[in-house]
């Protein structure tokens, strides 16, 4: 039954689950590959979560199958796969010290004590707590306690390592560090990484996939660079990154490209299978560029209403002849800022734009 | 494929159960193993076992598993519930089928086999899928509903049976409603004649009356303490805690001794003021007085626990909305406190139905039915059915209560429990509220005082009120040690009972809070079809009088199958199963604090359930645990109504004892053992209470050892 060395980590045969009559996820199939780590990212409530719970054993599916590793885990309690989880709060146990939360996994499985103790040192030190295993959690900083989270998950050497959010309990800088910290070391041990957050930052700096997810279902499965640039729906669009999304007419197609109207302006731009009539265009706030004044026919006029100053760079929210929203513009220049009130031209950057084929 | 440890363990078991072990309980032990034993219905049950050792080879055929151990089961209930005693254990069985085959009770045989059938089944269930496949939730679930069938709802289904038969057994469906429309149940006599009323609604009002009492006293309490400036927190610490180590009818009888016709306060004055002695005492006001001072404590707790979750960051949004203090507090505060004083009346009421003792020392004429129960069985009338009837309507009347207590007010509970961060300082009271609050609590406390000096001094003297010299005599009646031609030797006549009472308890213990703590985990933390059933049942048994599960344990365990009646077993389990809730609220209230990702780390960590509620969840709960023990043990000793159908002169209890003194008119012995027993309490407490203080562990200070919600629990 076991698999060979091309089965996927993780794979999920059209998984469904319900609870009472709340579908959480629906119908839901994706492989993941060794040595990956893949982001589920979403607003709360999108299912995530249960898709994490889910390959842990936390949760059984109501429909579908779950293998890990090629083998079919779809009815296993959690104690019976070999998986590792970090929790959000980190779950340390507070009535055990560190060394023994971390020899916990150990230990339970039958190793001998003294061996369990030698490889729990060996993870402490690689998380960079060495000499802390005689404290108790509660002793520990924040930061420490989701290190010694990790050492607990990683010391039983798992299939798949999951994280439930685990940074989100830790301060915005300390967050960055320990972020690339579990990169490094994901990579370094090749683990294959299962990784929960709803910070869209955190998830573009460490995927190497990423699934966004929309009720209950899969939005979007791709690349960080993919999900950016070439959002397949107004959903992703908006949740990935900021986005003007502006209405447009696709007037005609020629091979990969159409040519799409806004407003005075056309554009020629990769119709990604949109069909010609109205659709949608996705705008980042730097691809936006202003200058000051009058507007040429290769430009559209706009005029600024606020204006905000965050020291790397302006935002402006200003209003463009014919769009009803106001656009949100994200500009480098902080050295001659314009006011509110001036009249610009605004013209589209090469990159940052692009159709979004489904509303 | 090899069989897994748990089946081999089961199975062997429940073939001991049928090949080795004394199939029936004799006391003289010479029942042989069921394959061996007389009657021809045994040996079949051999047969379920073999399906099952076929159907676990393999593992791969869990209906069969599970179809041949429902077989064992099934069979062994049948055979064992239909072949009595003395033949047919029901009349028509003879009518059909002639004079049967006897019996005598179950033994350890018949229980290895019931436990191997049972845990066969669990594990058949696991593979099935249920419980996400977990054996040891499973059979846990099994065991603890199995355990509370038997001796929770096997004995008052043999209630409600025993109500529709006639005294010689026969099915007399009439006679049940003749009895149960019997005018002295039902007679509003003292409305409309001169007579008393019936027995019910002299309880109905009775409860009523005490449940108004405790509810404004226990507010009143509760108020005060919050909401002035008093320093009343160790004062209402201590007050908490008396009604937990004073036996129930210990109130009763200081009463008596204070207000009867001889007592302190009517001999007092009557030499005064020519005041005319007088039984006043003896009837509704005794008992009204004696369940106020026992039941308001436990208001209060219920109160205070339900102001303090009222934010005072409300109150003072209110005020900062330029509302005056007295509309604040009918505004914002009363509404949001309304369904806690239900709750609390609702507890009263409970309380004061369940509640035996009282009415037995200082009810003098007047009847409740939890009275009248315990006279119908052991009175001159000896009528089993009047009996059940009467404890049917009583625990209808409790039942009721309890229902109404978590349907009704399960979803009206405004208490903000997980709000963080309400800082503020709560109102101050209006002053006419305060003062009337100060002016019904003053007298009370005199009261109190004055009851439990009485208790104290009560035993020390010739005769109190009469001729108070001083005077050992009653202790040394009591508690006297003597040396004889063997050494020294315990001859008082207390010690007798003072021995066993402990000796049962201790035995109970562990019992109770394994049973507690594991329903308490198994509801907290498992996800199960029928969880909400399990939860009410579970509960449901303190809602049970004690007196009802007295009479019924004396119908269900007195004939085979099941013959417990006269060993010091059946009074172990009666505690075991009447101080189970308080195990079961502990642990709830412990497990909601420990967070749920801590159980679900360790099973991603490879550790199984078992495991991990052994090595994460049960050292957490020491405080629950703790808890659990100690209300277990004192709840045990203080118990009176349950234990007065199942003592035997072999294993009398203290308060039995106590109880029997009484009644013979011994106040002295009476008063000193009971004495001794609240002071013996309290040093178990506070002995308690220092060990397990220095035991916390890191941040989780905040668990008190001693927990409020453990007292809201009927005791009689």
């Amino acid at each position: 039954m076991s698999g060979g060395n091309a089965a996927p980590a993780v794979e999920f045969r059209a998984v469904t689950k319900r609870f009472g009559s709340v579908t959480a996820l629906h119908t839901v199939s994706f492989s993941i590959a060794r040595g990956a780590l893949v982001t589920l990212l979403g607003p709360s409530g999108c299912g995530k979560t249960t898709i994490l719970r889910l390959i842990a054993g936390l949760e059984q599916a109501s429909d579908g199958q779950i293998l890990i590793d090629g083998d079919d885990v779809t009815k296993l309690s959690a104690a019976e796969r070999d998986v590792s989880m970090v929790f959000q709060s980190y779950a340390l146990f507070p009535h055990m010290t560190v060394l023994e939360n971390v020899c916990y996994g150990l230990r339970a499985s039958g190793m001998r004590k003294a061996q369990a103790i030698e490889l729990a040192q060996a993870k402490l030190a690689l998380v960079g707590l060495a000499g802390y295993g005689a404290r108790l959690p509660s002793e520990l900083s924040g930061g420490q306690q989701q290190r010694v989270a990790v050492a607990r998950a990683i010391v039983l050497e798992p299939k798949v390592l999951l994280f439930d959010e685990p940074l989100s309990n830790l301060d915005a800088k300390l967050r960055r560090h320990v972020r690339e910290e579990i990169h490094e070391l994901q990579q370094g041990l090749s683990l294959t990484a299962v990784y929960v957050t709803h910070d869209q930052q955190e998830a573009l700096a460490i995927s190497d996939r990423i699934m966004v997810m929309s009720m209950a279902r899969i939005a979007q499965d791709g690349t960080p660079r993919g999900l950016y640039e070439q959002p397949i729906s107004h959903f992703v669009a908006d949740f990935i990154g900021d986005a003007n999304i502006v209405p447009v007419v696709i007037e005609s197609r020629t091979g990969e490209l159409a040519s799409v109207r806004l407003g005075p302006l056309v554009l020629t731009l990769p119709h990604r299978s949109a069909g010609e009539g109205a659709a949608e265009l996705s705008i980042r706030p730097q691809a936006l560029l202003l200058t000051p004044g009058a507007a040429g026919p290769d430009a559209l006029p706009g005029r600024i209403s606020k204006a905000a100053y965050l020291g790397s760079h302006m935002e402006y929210w200003l209003a463009a002849e014919g769009l009803t929203k106001e656009l949100f513009v994200i500009d480098p220049d902080v050295v001659a800022p314009l006011a509110p009130g001036a009249d610009v031209a605004i013209r589209l950057a090469p990159s940052g734009v692009a159709v979004v084929p489904q509303a | 494929m090899k069989l897994p440890r748990f089946l081999i363990v089961w199975l062997a078991i429940g073939c001991a159960g049928v090949l080795v072990l004394p199939w029936y309980g004799l006391d003289d032990g010479t029942s042989l193993p069921a394959l061996f034993a007389a009657g021809p219905w045994l040996p079949p049950l051999a047969l379920p076992l073999l399906v099952a050792a076929w159907a676990s080879l393999g593992c791969t055929r869990p209906h069969a598993l599970i179809a041949a151990a429902i077989t064992g089961l099934l069979w062994l209930a049948v055979e064992g519930l239909l072949i009595g005693q003395h033949g047919w254990a029901y009349a028509w069985l003879d009518t059909l089928f002639g004079a049967g085959p006897s019996q005598p009770a179950m033994g350890w045989g018949a229980v290895c086999y019931a436990l191997g059938c049972l845990m066969l089944l669990a594990y058949g269930l696991a593979r099935l899928g249920a419980c996400k496949g977990d054996v040891f939730v499973v059979s846990a679930i099994l065991l603890v509903v199995g355990l509370i069938a038997l001796f929770v709802f096997y004995p008052v289904i043999c209630i409600l049976s025993s109500a529709v038969r006639d005294n010689d057994g026969g099915f007399a469906p009439w006679l049940f409603a003749t009895k149960l429309a019997s005018p002295s149940i039902w007679g509003l006599d003292c409305v409309f004649g001169v007579r008393s009323c019936g027995v019910a609604w002299n309880t109905v009002a009775e409860a009523t009356l005490v449940g108004l009492l405790t509810t404004l006293l226990g507010l009143a309490f509760a108020l005060v303490a919050l909401r002035t400036r008093l320093p009343m927190k160790k004062l209402l610490r201590a007050l908490s805690i008396l009604p937990i180590i004073t036996p129930p009818f210990v109130i009763g009888l200081a009463l008596i001794l204070l207000f009867g016709r001889a007592g302190v306060v009517t001999v007092w004055l009557a030499n005064m003021f020519d005041i005319p002695r007088s039984r006043w005492i003896y009837g509704m006001p005794g008992i009204t007085i004696a369940q106020v001072l026992a039941f308001t404590p436990i208001a209060m707790m219920v109160l205070l626990g339900v102001l303090q979750g009222v934010a005072p960051s409300l109150e003072e949004a209110s005020q900062t909305l330029r509302a005056s203090s007295w509309y604040t507090f009918r505004t914002v505060t009363w509404p949001l406190i309304r369904p806690g004083l239900a709750n609390a009346f609702l507890i009263g009421f409970i309380e004061s139905m369940a509640d035996f003792a009282n009415p037995l020392v200082i009810g003098g004429n007047f009847n409740v039915l939890s009275t009248d129960i315990f006279f119908a069985v052991v009175g001159a009338s000896h009528d089993q059915g009047r009996a059940a009837v009467l404890a049917i309507v009583l625990l209808a009347f409790t039942l009721t209560a309890f229902l109404a207590q978590r349907v009704w007010l399960g979803r009206r509970s405004y208490a903000t429990m997980g709000g963080k961060g309400h800082t503020g300082v709560p109102a101050t009271l209006p002053a006419g509220v305060r003062a009337s609050c100060y002016a019904v609590i003053v007298p009370w406390l005199l009261l109190t005082v004055a009851v439990y000096g009485m208790i104290l001094v009560g035993g020390f003297v010739v005769s109190v009120g009469r001729d108070n010299t001083p005077t050992l005599e009653y202790f040394w009646t009591a508690f006297s040690i003597e040396r004889g031609v063997g050494g020294w030797f315990l001859s008082g006549s207390a010690w007798n009972s003072f021995i066993v009472t402990i000796e049962v308890a201790l035995i109970a213990m562990p019992f109770t809070a394994v049973l507690g703590i594991l329903t308490a985990y198994l509801l907290d933390r498992q996800q199960f079809p029928g969880r909400r059933a399990f939860e009410f049942l579970a509960m449901m048994s303190f809602a049970i009088p004690g007196t009802v599960i007295g009479v019924a344990y004396i119908l269900a365990f007195n004939v085979p199958p099941v013959s417990l009646t006269g060993t010091g077993t059946i009074i172990a389990i009666s505690f075991a199963f009447r101080n189970m809730p308080v195990g079961i609220r502990a642990g709830l209230a412990n497990l909601s604090q420990i967070d749920r990702s801590l159980d679900e780390a360790s099973l991603t960590l490879g550790a199984h359930s078992f495991c991990t509620l052994m090595r994460v969840i049960v050292p957490m709960l020491r405080p629950a645990i703790v808890t659990a023990m100690v209300y277990s043990f004192v709840r045990a000793v203080t118990a009176v109504s349950a234990v007065i159908f199942l003592v035997t002169g072999h294993y009398n209890l203290a308060t039995v004892y106590i109880v029997g003194r009484a009644d013979v008119g011994e106040y002295g012995v009476a008063i000193v053992y009971s004495a001794m027993l609240v002071l013996f309490m309290m040093l178990v407490l506070v002995v308690i209470q220092l060990i397990v203080g220095e035991r916390r562990i890191g941040r989780r200070t905040e668990a008190p050892a001693i927990e409020a919600p453990g007292l809201a629990l009927v005791q009689g």
